[in-house]
């Protein structure tokens, strides 16, 4: 293993405790920054513990804090600002034996776009989303595919995680073209194209595709 | 304000000319992409023709087209490119355009706030692209140069 997998292996080693885990996900399931009151209150414990568990993501690297007021007051009065905690962008990862999958995937990626193969790329993608078995409802079948769903209203749907991020970052066209089909065939393989459009919708911070009701 | 701007050329090889059906809709979305590109953050300049539009095809080769374009920083090229609208029309590039193969289709440099990149010097840093890999005088998104410090007056 080498020493970037060590800081990645110590990340992930501070999950290993429940509440701090809980923790964690009640902030990556947040739609913005998430301040520890809240924490205590998913988790049922005090704000001490919750932002002891908050404090200790952030030191393994795994959450960021920003400060900002909540109550909208500006000015005397106003209260202290009060500390939030969002994701931190790093990814971590570790693989015993080593193993290179994410240079394997950029190779394909810059393969696939110098040979014009796209179209190809698709209609594999359709057709794996389509393999999906059918009945799921539509926020499950997606938070089960890692793209942290977010109603916008009863019309509209964003998605807040991008699972193939930094790939996408580096070859935006092949692989949120990749995305929008697979995401596409995701939805006729559960039934529910009838009722929901997948479409290209690009914004930063997010997701390229969003769904929006027929 | 920072001391140096980001360039930025790109070129493509059209699969039927301007006039055809099938690039009818690459044609009407040139016109709503110029216009994001000019007022989206951070945009700085871009060439034009006379009717303003901004993708121009090379003297003698009218299937070879090419933009041209100017920008604060990097990340505001990217907003612009990769998490707008503008995605969209990337992602269906191949209907109206060929691949581009191993050859060098877009680069990236730095200039002095202030000054204009001409077309002939855009294309000559594809060229060096396209011959040496990235450099600081020639690069990609993907293998960043950070932009020249000035020295301390």
């Amino acid at each position: 293993m080498t020493t970037e997998d060590l800081t990645d292996l110590d990340a992930l080693a501070s999950l290993t405790d429940r509440v701090r885990r809980q923790a964690y996900t009640v902030v990556a399931d947040g739609s913005g920054p998430v301040g520890r009151d809240e924490v205590a209150e998913a988790l049922g414990v005090g704000r001490t513990l919750a932002a002891f568990h908050l404090d200790k993501l952030v030191a393994a690297g795994l959450l960021e804090v920003s400060y900002a007021r909540r109550s909208g007051k500006t000015g005397p009065g106003a209260g202290r600002p009060a500390k939030l905690y969002r994701l931190a962008p790093a990814e971590h990862a570790v693989s015993v034996p080593p193993r290179a999958y994410r240079t394997a995937a950029e190779l394909l990626a810059e393969a696939v776009e110098q040979a014009g193969a796209e179209e190809t790329l698709y209609r594999v993608a359709r057709r794996h989303g389509r393999r999906t078995p059918p009945g799921a409802e539509v926020t499950e079948l997606l938070t089960g595919q890692g793209y942290a769903p977010v109603a916008d209203g009863p019309e509209r749907i964003e998605l807040r995680n991008c699972p193939f991020h930094r790939l996408a970052e580096q070859f935006p066209p092949v692989i949120c073209g990749m995305n929008l089909a697979m995401i596409t065939g995701l939805l006729a393989g559960a039934g529910l194209d009838g009722e929901w459009a997948a479409r290209m919708d690009a914004a930063p911070g997010r997701c390229c595709v969003s769904l929006s009701k027929k | 304000m920072s001391d140096f701007h980001l360039a930025q050329i790109n070129t493509a090889r059209l699969r039927a000319p301007l006039e055809d059906p099938s690039m009818i809709d690459f044609v009407e979305g040139l016109t709503l992409m110029n216009a994001l590109a000019d007022r989206s953050p951070g945009f700085v300049w871009r060439l034009a023709d006379e009717g303003g539009d901004g993708t121009v095809a090379a003297p003698g080769d009218p299937s070879r087209i090419y933009t041209l374009s100017v920008w604060e920083s990097p990340e505001h090229l990217r907003a612009y490119a990769y998490q707008s609208q503008h995605l969209e029309y990337l992602r269906r590039r191949r209907d109206w355009f060929h691949p581009h193969g191993s050859q060098a289709a877009l680069v990236l440099w730095w200039l002095p706030a202030g000054q204009i990149p001409t077309l002939r010097q855009g294309i000559s840093r594809l060229g060096r692209l396209q011959a040496d890999g990235p450099t600081p005088e020639g690069f990609t998104f993907r293998e960043m140069f950070p932009a020249p410090q000035l020295a301390p007056r």
